[in-house]
């Protein structure tokens, strides 16, 4: 009797049997991956920090009772009607488009019960989002669709957009079947075609130009509205001395874990660099050049929790930014019965779907289907934006507490100790036990 | 006719003072000096002279307002323009016109590189020639050329229509040259006229559109990125 030979596996780190079914999938495609959400791959993350909160040497606040104050004012450096906020944690720019009209409402109306912002995108301003949200961010974008001088007018800021931390260097994404013909009309395209929106601004190129971009706006709003600038994390040192240079009121740095509708797999796995990153030089940036708290810095991409929220504020941000997340509060991925064959038909499962650019969201809210739109109502979903919001509030606020403050822009790197080598070495965080970090 | 003088004031002044003028005034700016951000976010309809060169962004996102710039203007001349008139006398640099929604930019010599770029409706007529990348990704709305056109005309375009009575260098990503309709002529007419240029013939020019094969993507097809 012939012996079976035995079936030997043995591991090949470069062509792993999911990147064979990569290669294979992309000889049958012909083009590269579009999807939505961030980067999925393990990064260096918040996770990687911890707090040092009170014990012997550090006195703490009562969890529960004493005072915590979590106002923040930001924007006010040139003059304008600054952005008065009861918390800091704002929601990101996210387009109309890339979600539906019952998002946009539900995400203001949450946001406006908790004395927060949101922010337009792509798409321009919807009047839903306008009339929800108590404080709304206008974002001019290189593609500039739907941008106009009344809208603008209309926002208590505006956001020049540079790039996004999914996709920094790259423009946006809308795939045929989200061009419905109310987004057609909104962003001046014909319906149902794959669009593609510019990466670079139409009518500025470098940080000089910049200059007078924002001296424009400002002459538009007649200097009430604060300016921002967002970018995606790269080089950010630099580029945040560049946005101040140029004029910035608050500057929006965005990291790589940070989401997006639609936009190529490459991009969103092998672009930018992890927030953790971003903000410690952020920071370092806006010490040098003696304009940190005078120009605000927002951070954004991968913010999960309050201990996220907590870690960006003590590591010097002033306000922390959320967009997958928040979709993720109103359903995203959720777990019902009743949508197991929506997650089935995209191929996927409740807890893994990333496929906003289909238009078929399980959800109902990156969609352009008014069939599938039903499935989200804005006033259930603002309350889900509302309480997640003040979970988060309160988190923060319980940790800024057992770390002694009494304020959350009071916590501090010093309050923190990092978990691993390279959190110490990104953050410029003592590893835990010790006081050094790589570098010092 | 008001006059004001731009060298004692400040252009957040100068506008103000723009402003602040009844509907149907007309109004004259001297010596701008080519400062930035004149004439910016303009709503009533009113006749503005503006007499000397221009900086960054004259006319941007305009209004109502009819405006003549005595002189060469800066980047971004009527950016985001809504509706009313720009018209410039001499030359305009860079990106005139980009993502303008509706009125009419008039170029009475030539433009620099990527005039009308991600246009959203307005009409530009230039006299002259434009540089490379003119209609960058525009996406409606008619342009004009009197003369000759750069590299990568019509690069990307969506639906505007682009009108060249001379010669390009090249075609851009998916643009091509299509045949004239009686409609095109009575297009162009229309333009000249709106523009003064009634010298210019409709018939000398032709017509380039997308060829709308990047509309979608496609693996099957060669994709001119």
């Amino acid at each position: 009797m012939t012996q079976k030979k035995p079936i030997v596996k043995e591991q090949n780190h470069n062509y792993p049997p999911e990147m064979i079914a990569w290669i294979q999938h992309a000889a049958e495609l012909g083009r590269y991956d579009i999807r939505g959400m961030g980067a999925k791959r393990k990064i260096p993350d918040f996770n990687d920090l911890t707090f040092l909160t009170a014990s012997m040497s550090r006195y703490p606040l009562e969890g529960y009772r004493e005072k915590c104050v979590t106002q923040t004012v930001i924007g006010g450096r040139h003059g304008a009607k600054p952005i008065e906020l009861d918390i800091p944690i704002t929601i990101a720019g996210m387009s109309f488009g890339s979600l539906n009209a019952q998002a946009k409402d539900a995400l203001g109306r949450g946001a406006s019960q908790m004395g927060t912002s949101t922010t337009t995108g792509d798409g321009g301003m919807t009047p839903e989002e306008r009339k929800s949200s108590k404080i709304l961010v206008y974002q001019c974008l290189p593609s500039r669709y739907g941008f106009n001088p009344d809208d603008a007018r209309k926002a208590d800021a505006i956001e020049i957009v540079i790039g996004q931390g999914a996709k920094p260097g790259g423009g946006g994404i809308l795939l045929g079947q989200k061009i419905s013909p109310r987004v057609a009309g909104m962003r001046t395209l014909p319906e149902g075609i794959d669009q593609r929106s510019a990466c670079r601004h139409p009518d500025w190129t470098g940080p000089d130009d910049l200059v007078i971009k924002i001296e424009e706006l400002r002459e538009l709003t007649l200097g009430k509205v604060p300016i921002y600038v967002k970018i995606g994390a790269t080089r950010a040192y630099h580029d945040v001395k560049l946005c101040c240079h140029a004029g910035a009121d608050v500057i929006v740095v965005d990291g790589m874990q940070g989401g997006t509708a639609a936009t190529q797999d490459c991009y969103i796995e092998h672009t930018g660099i992890p927030t953790l990153a971003a903000v410690r030089m952020a920071v370092e940036a806006l010490q040098d050049l003696g304009l940190y708290r005078k120009v605000h810095l927002i951070i954004s991409g991968g913010i999960r929790t309050g201990a996220d929220v907590a870690k960006a504020l003590a590591m010097g941000a002033d306000v922390v930014s959320i967009g997958q997340a928040m979709l993720i509060a109103m359903g995203c991925n959720m777990d019902l019965p009743e949508w197991e064959e929506d997650y089935h038909k995209l191929g996927t499962a409740a807890g893994y779907c990333h496929h906003c650019q289909t238009g078929l969201c399980p959800a109902g809210i990156t969609t352009q289907d008014p069939e599938i739109s039903k499935k989200l109502d804005p006033d259930k979903a603002g309350r889900k934006v509302r309480n997640y919001l003040k979970t988060l509030t309160l988190e923060l606020q319980t940790l800024a507490r057992a770390c002694g403050k009494s304020n959350v822009h009071h916590l501090e790197k010093e309050d923190l100790a990092a978990l691993t080598m390279e959190a110490a070495a990104i953050a410029k965080i003592p590893l835990v036990g010790t006081d050094w970090y790589p570098g010092k | 006719m008001v006059q004001i003088d731009c060298s004692p004031l400040t252009t957040s002044e100068i506008n103000k003072k723009l402003r602040e003028l009844p509907e149907g005034s007309e109004v004259e700016l001297l010596n701008p000096a080519g400062r930035h951000n004149l004439a910016v976010g303009l709503e009533k309809k009113i006749d503005l002279t503006i007499n000397g060169h221009g900086g960054y962004y004259y006319g941007g996102m305009n209004k109502n307002a009819e405006i003549t710039i005595n002189g060469n203007a800066g980047p971004g001349v009527a950016e985001n323009m809504m509706s009313g008139r720009v018209r410039v006398k001499g030359h305009a640099s860079t990106s005139a016109g980009a993502s303008g929604h509706g009125g009419l930019l008039v170029i009475e010599k030539d433009t620099s590189l990527r005039c009308g770029i991600s246009l959203k409706g307005s009409d530009i007529v230039v006299r002259g020639c434009v540089g490379n990348m003119c209609a960058f990704m525009a996406q409606a709305g008619n342009i004009l050329i009197g003369g000759d056109a750069g590299q990568a005309l019509g690069d990307s375009l969506y639906e505007a229509v682009i009108y060249l009575g001379g010669k390009y260098k090249s075609l851009g990503a998916d643009a091509k040259e299509d045949s004239m309709t009686d409609e095109d002529i009575t297009i162009i007419k229309d333009m000249l006229s709106r523009a003064g240029f009634n010298d210019l013939k409709p018939e000398n020019f032709k017509k380039i559109i997308s060829a709308k094969t990047l509309y979608h993507f496609d693996s099957e097809k060669k994709q001119d990125y």
